[in-house]
């Protein structure tokens, strides 16, 4: 499903957010990027999410080198993934349906279609009933999940998200996980980007540390055609 | 694309758009004002000249046109000329003023009655008056005139009292390129205040803007509300552009009446011309979308959604 081979991401200002990384996470899998502050887990999935291009290297998502894909096609691709945040960013002045129809307006679905998804989408994370309310009506948990809500609704076979724990108390941060995992047993790849160490010992997922921008060892399952150049 | 899905994008669009417009009624409205009274100014001069050169082909009756015979020409060929030139299209009306007539004028107006008592003949040549038909005062049409009367053998010197038609109609082309010359500038204003608006809308829609792009909107999905709101701007704009001018010409009307009535006249204003105001308003919703879409092509490639 995505495979970084030896991805290397270098910012205007000279920082080497990641350095050569090579790591692979296949269909169906529920992977946690941990490390600290600083370590390249934004990086990386800022780059499968194509809001920053490699500076080097292959990153491929469902085959495709997505590195190299044209301006023109971003927009198709991010359609076809779900990205969450940990600032959520919901459209403050929309009603909870229309944050998570937003997608799917933009896909062009029809509103009988959109409706049943939308609704689907909020039953699915517990939300129902609360389609008429703005974020700022909602508590944080619930706007986390609001967000996740608007990831799934199109049903993307990835979902990856950025710290979506990182607001919230244990018990929210556990919903929000448990969630994620449902996903991940009906067949989507989830990534997650966390510092939360107690969410990744507690949901037993494979797991890659980053530091400074490069994988530990051991902590990956690198390609075997990677193995020699590292 | 299907073309429902094409169609569905395009109405949401538009009604997003329309709705906007009306949850800010007062800065719509004072957009839609500028515009308007931007538009409204060649248009109300158009109209103005529209009636001018209107009113002036009344004047065409004061154009005179004389035509000279040879002093050897009978009476009875001038006579024929007279006939012939009344059924000319361009001709209101012909008066022939024999030679007599012409030296029984001379000396009862003239204070030579004494001397020319003492003449042997009569030096004057007969002559022809000529009112062109109204519409038919124009430099061409009287040139043609001119040419068909000396075509004539018979005929000396044909004569046209047009200077000051020439003038009014050279004053008159005038204006007109001054309006082009207006609709062009006042065009360009018209470009430069929706492209502000649109630059300022997609400021304060930037979240949005980066959010929609996240989840998957192209340039294109994004662009289209403000393309909408631009032609909305401009529409309405010259909707009210009309209105602006066709009430300007319900209150000049009586005053302008009055004044023809008193000339012996029964001239009135006329307003924009169904072509005219088709022009305007569609001029407007184009100059609005073409002013929307240099904006938005322009500030919305720039943002791009962050994490």
């Amino acid at each position: 499903m995505i495979v970084f081979d030896n991805v290397t991401k270098r910012y205007p200002n000279g920082r080497e957010a990641l350095s050569g990384i090579s790591l692979r996470i296949d269909a169906g899998e529920m992977v946690f990027l941990t490390g600290r502050s600083g370590a390249g887990k934004s990086t990386a999935l800022k780059l499968i999410a194509l809001l920053e291009r490699p500076t080097r290297g292959t990153l491929l998502v469902g085959g495709r080198n997505i590195g190299a894909l044209k301006s023109r096609h971003i927009a198709a691709y991010r359609r076809s993934i779900g990205v969450v945040f940990q600032d959520h960013k919901l459209l403050a002045d929309r009603p909870v349906f229309d944050n998570v129809a937003l997608p799917l307006v933009v896909a062009g679905t029809s509103l009988k279609e959109t409706d049943k998804r939308v609704r689907a989408a909020l039953d699915q994370v517990i939300l129902l009933g609360k389609e008429r309310m703005l974020p700022q009506e909602l508590s944080v948990g619930e706007q986390q999940r609001v967000a996740l809500a608007r990831a799934v609704v199109t049903k993307p076979s990835l979902l990856i998200a950025d710290e979506p724990t990182g607001n919230l108390d244990r018990d929210l941060a556990r919903e929000v996980m448990q969630l994620l995992k449902r996903f991940q047993d009906v067949g989507v790849t989830v990534v997650v980007a966390t510092h939360d160490v107690q969410a990744v010992q507690e949901f037993s997922r494979r797991t890659i540390v980053l530091s400074a921008g490069r994988i530990q060892e051991g902590d990956e399952a690198p390609l075997p055609s990677m193995v020699a150049s590292r | 694309m299907g073309l429902v899905v094409y169609g569905t994008r395009h109405a949401q669009a538009l009604l997003g758009s329309t709705g906007r417009l009306v949850r800010n009624p007062l800065a719509t409205l004072l957009t839609v004002l500028v515009i308007a009274l931007a538009l409204a100014l060649p248009l109300g001069l158009r109209v103005l000249i529209a009636n001018a050169a209107a009113a002036t082909g009344g004047l065409a009756n004061a154009v005179d046109v004389s035509v000279y015979f040879k002093t050897d020409t009978p009476l009875a060929t001038a006579q024929q000329l007279a006939r012939e030139a009344r059924m000319q299209p361009g001709v209101a009306s012909v008066t022939l003023i024999s030679a007599d007539q012409a030296l029984q004028e001379f000396r009862q107006y003239s204070g030579f009655g004494a001397a020319l008592q003492s003449l042997q003949n009569n030096p004057l040549p007969h002559v022809l008056h000529v009112q062109p038909a109204a519409g038919a005062s124009s430099p061409a049409a009287l040139n043609e005139l001119k040419r068909y009367f000396a075509a004539h053998p018979e005929v000396d010197i044909v004569q046209i009292d047009s200077e000051w038609v020439q003038r009014l109609n050279a004053i008159l082309e005038l204006l007109r390129r001054v309006v082009l010359c207006a609709f062009v500038v006042l065009g360009l204003g018209v470009l430069a205040i929706v492209g502000n608006t649109i630059r300022l809308e997609i400021q304060n829609r930037r979240a949005e803007i980066e959010v929609t792009k996240l989840v998957g909107g192209s340039n294109g999905f994004v662009r289209r509300p403000f393309l909408y709101i631009g032609t909305l701007y401009g529409l309405i704009g010259g909707c009210l552009a009309w209105a602006l001018v066709a009430s300007g010409v319900i209150v000049l009307q009586e005053p302008v009446h009055r004044l023809a009535q008193s000339y012996g006249s029964h001239y009135a204003l006329v307003g924009p011309s169904p072509i005219d105001t088709a022009l305007l308003i569609g001029g407007g919703a184009v100059l609005g979308w073409l002013g929307a879409w240099a904006s938005a092509s322009r500030h919305l490639r720039s943002i791009e959604p962050r994490a």
